[in-house]
């Protein structure tokens, strides 16, 4: 993967890490802005997009099933059939302005069950393995920004969905005493053969500069959790005129095996405050942005024995954005009945993620077939999903 | 020097050790480590029994807290077990078996328990890696499988200590039923693989033979124990084989589990990148687990194939993880933290360089791959740690160092370290070259 730094002063973009969340951003020539968050570790989209009208529902899961709207701790309405977690307010307030569009009934294109091979899959976009990711490809398809590289990955490590021939940037925060430059200068010039360190040490000094001269107020000032700390600057990032355009979030802990319930009821509001944190970063370019909220795959419809869920299949999804045609539920829901569980035991599947991604990108970027067939190989059986944002 | 000693020493040990003279038979001075008894196993260890006697008088201090019997709530278990880290990393770093270290390095990630799970899981990590993966290194897998999986540290972490069949005593009386967890990553990432064929009936059908295998942490013998109140009756299909019901059903299991040849065609491919190269290649790959098939999964003979492999002896073809590379700076600085507030220096560093100690965020464990290490910041993260490291008034001399590496250091960085402006620049950048990065 090649690594460049864009011009260090210009305040264009960046991934940071910080614990278990991470954003890495792509930037493209335009005006509209597309971020993914990644919910690693499969989220259960039956606790949190809930089908209480589904008279299945509470036979499978029982006691995990929050109480209605309206009731005390009661689920927040989405309009008759479908309650929203009440981990998360600010996503139901953005829904009440149409610009929150929950999906449900989703999945990848792998059946794995595995955690690793299925999130490998979704960040390639594709139904086999490949050398890059949808987002490196998108990031690729858009036109070119004047003056640098298109993506840039923040932190650590740069995810898959964001690997690939175009060159991303790439920053992370540090907070070792810096050395002298001759030091720098000596470093760089024994790296200089190495073709798997020189770029990315170049960039990391690059990004070093670049955070102390051009970055005032990056995170690590408050007391926010990572993901929201990383999800507002994200969107400061994003905000710039002349920024990146294009980024990727990962949110981890969602792997509730047991205790569900008290766990999302942790994580979830992590969620919650990270978007509204994304938003309030990306100002009034959140006008311009859209925001795909996706999952490697859901969880058993059953509830296991220790209080908790299993991998599975179908899950939910969120799209988000000034833009969007939201204030509803879009879903081609299978049903809970035990006929119509995938292999007896999971949601049964009925939109396939790259559908959902594609009607995004057709609609956000005005891209047709052939730029979505390049950031989704093989996906022609997939079409774009329609209507997900407002004309 | 003999370039094939240095690389010994990188490539399967843990770094030359400040002056110390490098092995005059390199073979020999690994095979030997492989020989002798585990140092280590000698001292003092961490032990699952003392840790689940704290662990359960934290759950009973926390009950008698809810119940206003005592004033204060006991602390957090995990804070004092934390110490326990430090010392295996203490432990690492002053290693006189680093061959033997970094086997265990290896097979506690291909088997990883991470303290990131916090609590009882904390509490268990050291005690579990030098009870379950330490003594079976250098013996068979199918001892080191079975050691695992019968450890309250990885039934913890990979929740099956609660898991109950359906049909059980308990799970009749009360309810409650499966947790596949523990079942599904024994079959992906610590045996076969995924995509060996094995299918969801076959996880599910493997959790039910593994009910029952769980925890006792409140009585003497304090640690695993089979509660056939939660195990589910009946025989079970694994994979077309039969397991009859019982204790005896699940170590019958592992045993086929760890013989199939998908197990040992995984292992040895994990080990051949882990200790040749990223990309490794599929006849040493084969070779390998032709050794594992025709001894039975002996580890011993594995490894001494894996040291005779021509391309295990390509210097620097694999890039240093950061627990690596922090523990070979300090080798060749010959600075073995003693103290507990050096100790507690060397653990921040592994959090600071990107791989906390033994806390990987995943149950597959750290990446093996050089691409996977090799962030912008990661890097600066390295040199400046390196820059700080190579300031201590102790640090050895910068061409002293330089020649200590041998062969290994290009033209380049040996003119560079001589060139620099400082002591300390001069063997930071020794300590931050590309050459110092790789094993």
């Amino acid at each position: 993967m090649m690594l460049r730094r864009r011009t260090a002063l210009l305040g264009l973009a960046a991934a940071v890490t910080f614990g278990g969340a991470s954003l890495a951003m792509a930037d493209a020539d335009t005006r509209k802005r597309f971020v993914v968050v990644i919910l690693r570790s499969a989220l259960d989209g039956l606790s949190v997009v809930v089908p209480y009208g589904d008279a299945n529902l509470r036979n499978w899961r029982g006691s995990l099933v929050l109480p209605e709207p309206g009731r005390d701790g009661g689920l927040l309405a989405l309009g008759g059939f479908w309650g929203l977690h009440p981990g998360l307010p600010q996503i139901h307030a953005l829904y009440r302005a149409g610009q929150a569009l929950p999906i449900h009934a989703v999945a990848g294109p792998n059946r794995s069950r595995s955690h690793f091979e299925a999130q490998d899959i979704l960040e390639c976009g594709a139904d086999r393995r490949m050398e890059s990711g949808w987002m490196n490809r998108l990031a690729g398809v858009l036109p070119a920004s004047g003056d640098g590289d298109n993506a840039l990955a923040l932190g650590q490590t740069v995810p898959l969905i964001l690997r690939g021939p175009t060159p991303i940037d790439a920053w992370g925060r540090g907070n070792v005493p810096a050395a002298t430059a001759d030091f720098y200068t000596q470093l760089l010039a024994i790296h200089d053969r190495d073709p798997l360190t020189k770029a990315a040490l170049t960039d990391g000094l690059r990004d070093r500069n670049f955070n102390t001269h051009a970055l005032d107020g990056m995170p690590g000032t408050g007391g926010d959790a990572p993901f929201i700390a990383l999800a507002r600057t994200g969107g400061r990032l994003l905000a710039k005129p002349n920024g990146p355009r294009l980024a990727v979030l990962d949110a981890d802990g969602w792997d509730t095996h047991s205790s569900q319930n008290p766990r999302l009821s942790y994580a979830l509001p992590v969620l919650d405050n990270g978007i509204a944190a994304l938003k309030d970063g990306l100002g009034a370019a959140w006008a311009d942005t859209v925001v795909l909220v996706v999952t490697e795959f859901g969880r058993t419809v059953r509830v296991n024995g220790t209080g908790g869920t299993d991998h599975g299949t179908g899950t939910a999804a969120f799209v988000l954005g000034g833009g969007v045609a939201g204030g509803r539920v879009q879903a081609d829901w299978p049903g809970l009945s035990e006929a119509k569980l995938f292999e007896n035991r999971d949601v049964q599947p009925t939109l396939d993620l790259r559908s959902l991604a594609k009607g995004i990108l057709a609609q956000h970027y005005s891209l047709g077939p052939q730029p979505l067939e390049t950031v989704f190989p093989d996906s022609t059986g997939f079409a774009p999903a329609r209507g997900l944002l407002r004309a | 020097m003999d370039i094939r000693a240095i690389h010994a020493v990188t490539r399967f040990g843990l770094g030359q050790r400040g002056a110390e003279a490098p092995p005059a038979d390199p073979e020999a001075w690994l095979t030997s480590q492989l020989e002798a008894p585990d140092a280590v196993l000698a001292g003092h260890l961490p032990d699952s029994r003392s840790a689940l006697e704290a662990i359960h008088l934290v759950d009973v201090g926390d009950a008698q807290f809810r119940k206003g019997m005592i004033p204060q709530a006991p602390p957090y278990i995990g804070d004092r077990y934390q110490a326990d880290r430090k010392w295996a990393i203490a432990t690492l770093i002053g290693s006189g078996q680093p061959f033997r270290e970094r086997l265990v390095m290896f097979w506690a990630n291909h088997f990883t328990v991470s303290a990131r799970a916090g609590g009882a899981v904390l509490a268990l990590v050291e005690a579990y890696v030098a009870e379950a993966i330490r003594p079976h290194v250098t013996g068979r897998f199918e001892d080191m499988l079975s050691a695992v999986m019968h450890h309250p540290g990885m039934l913890y972490y990979l929740d099956n200590a609660t898991s109950v069949g359906p049909n059980s005593t308990m799970g009749r009386a009360r309810g409650g039923g499966l947790n596949e967890n523990l079942a599904r990553e024994c079959l992906e990432l610590h045996t076969m693989g995924a995509k060996s064929g094995y299918t969801q009936q076959d996880v599910t059908s493997f959790a039910r033979i593994l009910t029952g295998w769980s925890v006792d942490r409140n009585n003497e013998p304090r640690g695993f124990v089979f509660r056939p109140e939660t195990h589910e009756p009946g025989p079970k299909v694994l994979l077309g084989q039969t397991y009859p019901e019982g204790h005896e059903g699940g170590v019958a299991a592992l045993r086929w589990l760890a013989h199939h040849p998908a197990t040992y065609r995984r292992l040895s491919e994990q080990l051949v990148r882990h200790f040749v190269a990223d990309a490794p290649d599929p006849q040493d790959v084969a070779h390998i687990a032709g050794v594992l098939t025709a001894t039975g999964g002996d580890l011993k003979a594995a490894t001494l194939a894996l040291i005779k492999l021509p391309n295990a002896w390509m210097p620097l073809t694999k890039f240093r993880t950061p627990v690596e590379y922090i523990v070979a700076v300090y080798r060749a600085l010959d600075f073995i933290p003693a103290t507990v507030e050096d100790r507690a220096k060397a653990y921040a560093t592994t959090e600071f360089l990107g791989q906390a100690f033994h806390a990987a965020s995943l149950p597959n464990g750290w990446s093996d791959v050089g691409a996977d290490w090799v962030g912008g910041e990661d890097l600066v993260r390295r040199a400046d740690w390196a820059y700080t490291m190579a300031g201590r008034t102790d640090a050895p001399d910068p061409a002293a160092a330089a020649a200590a590496c041998g062969p290994l250091l290009s033209a380049e960085t040996a003119q560079q370290v001589r060139r620099a402006g400082s002591r300390q620049e001069a063997l930071a950048l020794l300590l931050a070259s590309p050459e110092f990065m790789r094993r």
